[in-house]
């Protein structure tokens, strides 16, 4: 859009980055998600693949096939493009999260933490309407805004070995579901039954995509159970 | 079909990868050495993206119920058929009902056990690389185990025997001095930080694996160029966490990072990388964008050469 300042920098002899704004916000997101749109419907010659992030797009390229000048001219048409294309209302996913207990080791520790009851954290971080700013770090791994900053929490000193697959944590300002059972340093509130990538899923092998929105609700351990065995 | 007897130390299906999954967070996976992948497939005739297995530090054990044409490429881990020592970078026929025995690596971290037609696994997006942290691809999403059986792809009989040219394996041999150009967050390093990272010696640790090698040697300062938000990272992004000890980011990567990157590994000495173990010594060497595109080409030029790096 006009009055954006977009820089292009090249990040290896095979990636550019693009650079959309400077700021976590929902317009510069909007802008990113257009850009990958179009970059997805209409790619330029050599472009092997994307990394979109809050505020950027990494393209990935052929460096035989394309040098670097030809590229940022063929992306700066595409830019031009992207900002007459009409973005779908986004689709609201409800994630169940059971919290606390073996669910959520940490939802006490990030309650002290706060100075507040578990029971207020559960509310706080079920209430917003929370959206996908982009996926990355790992398969189906989706960034998440809109955490109010009453639950913003750092991340835990020493990262845990395993993470279990669906576990729902805190990291500073940001949360997020992890999709594979990895290591991680965020703190656990909860769980949800639900599988968050799925590789043999005909259409949304990721529940979450760059756009979605997200709202987390609170169930207890049978309904979690009651999914999870639905689920397989 | 092939068995595993035993199956080495981590032992994957790999070929050229899956690029295009970045919007969903997956990185491409594939050979962790694709020179050595693709030079395996040019001796057995197969398509450049035929699955092949890869070997870490060591190999295994692995018997072919019918006569087999294989290729061993990458580093040499000693192997041997029927008391029959096989040399890297030629064919070989292995008889119905031989076992394969692999060794340790004496050289590089990885070879390959390329065979004709190519492991016949399921393909996910388009390849049959295993990513190994989530899971994902190749057999199983898994490293083999003991008692796995393996398919192979039916080919055409009668591929006479070959090996690669002496000097195209020279030429292609891994380097110990890695190439680099200057990374997208050049504020957040002065000038002396980045002399001081491609004036010494580092030291690839223990923690070094298909997702990343971290390199212990001087520890690089970031001066904080402002705030950094999470962007996509490329492969062979050197990123530099607060504690200042570099890591390579590898073929099974995170797709975005949070921490500032020096430099970036130019892409023709990424196969390098694959063939790094752990206590390793290497060096970096600045070099423009100009002489990388230069030398991917004057790579790849060598690479689609084809039969021509064949002789008898």
């Amino acid at each position: 859009m006009p009055g954006h300042r977009v820089t292009f920098r090249a990040a290896s002899d095979r990636s550019l980055l693009i650079r959309l704004g400077e700021s976590i916000d929902l317009d510069t997101h909007r802008r990113v998600l257009r850009l990958l749109r179009t970059l997805e419907a209409h790619p330029v010659e050599g472009m092997i693949d994307l990394h979109p992030a809050y505020a950027s797009i990494l393209v990935v390229f052929d460096p035989v096939r394309q040098d670097p000048g030809g590229l940022q001219a063929a992306l700066r048409i595409r830019l031009a493009e992207s900002e007459a294309v009409e973005l779908a209302p986004p689709r609201l996913i409800e994630i169940p999260v059971c919290y606390g207990g073996e669910y959520g080791p940490d939802l006490d520790a990030v309650a002290r933490f706060h100075r507040i009851q578990a029971e207020r954290v559960i509310e706080l971080h079920s209430r917003p309407v929370y959206t996908v700013y982009f996926l990355g770090f790992a398969p189906g791994f989706a960034y998440l805004g809109g955490l109010p900053e009453e639950i913003a929490t750092p991340r835990l000193d020493v990262p845990r070995a395993r993470v279990p697959a669906g576990s729902v944590g805190i990291a500073g300002s940001q949360t997020g579901v992890y999709p594979f059972a990895t290591p991680g340093g965020w703190r656990l509130i909860g769980r949800t039954p639900l599988r968050m990538f799925d590789p043999n899923r005909a259409s949304r092998m990721s529940l979450l995509e760059t756009g979605d929105q997200v709202r987390f609700l609170s169930i207890g351990p049978e309904e979690f159970a009651a999914i999870e065995r639905q689920a397989q | 079909m092939m068995r595993v007897h035993a199956p080495g130390l981590l032992t994957t299906v790999q070929d050229l990868g899956r690029p295009g999954g970045g919007p969903l967070g997956i990185s491409p996976a594939g050979a962790a050495d694709p020179v050595a992948l693709r030079l395996g497939n040019i001796l057995l005739g197969n398509p450049p993206h035929a699955a092949a297995l890869e070997m870490t530090l060591s190999g295994g054990a692995f018997e072919f119920e019918e006569p087999t044409l294989i290729a061993l490429t990458g580093s040499d881990f000693g192997a041997a058929c029927e008391g029959r020592r096989l040399e890297l970078w030629r064919t070989h026929e292995i008889p119905a009902g031989g076992i394969l025995q692999i060794g340790g690596t004496a050289s590089g971290a990885r070879c390959y056990l390329c065979v004709r037609g190519g492991f016949a696994v399921e393909r996910w997006l388009g390849s049959a690389s295993t990513h190994v942290l989530s899971g994902l691809g190749g057999f199983h999403g898994r490293p083999l185990r003991k008692g796995d059986a393996l398919a192979i792809y039916p080919s055409r009989a009668g591929r006479p025997r070959k090996r690669i040219r002496p000097e195209v394996v020279a030429a292609v041999s891994p380097r110990r001095t890695l190439r680099v150009t200057r990374g997208p967050h050049s504020n957040w390093f002065e000038y002396a930080t980045v002399r001081t990272f491609t004036s010494h010696r580092y030291t690839v640790t223990e923690d070094a694996n298909r997702m990343g090698l971290r390199l212990a040697g001087p520890a690089l300062a970031t001066r904080g160029g402002g705030q950094m938000i999470t962007e996509g990272v490329s492969l062979g992004a050197i990123q530099v966490p607060p504690a200042g000890q570099p890591i390579i980011l590898f073929v099974d990567q995170q797709t975005t990072g949070g921490y500032p990157i020096v430099a970036n590994i130019i892409a023709a000495d990424l196969p390098s990388i694959g063939q790094l173990r752990p206590r390793d010594e290497i060096r970096f060497e600045m070099t423009s964008f100009e002489q990388a595109r230069r030398l991917i080409i004057e790579q790849e030029m060598l690479l689609g050469s084809g039969e021509d790096l064949l002789c008898e």
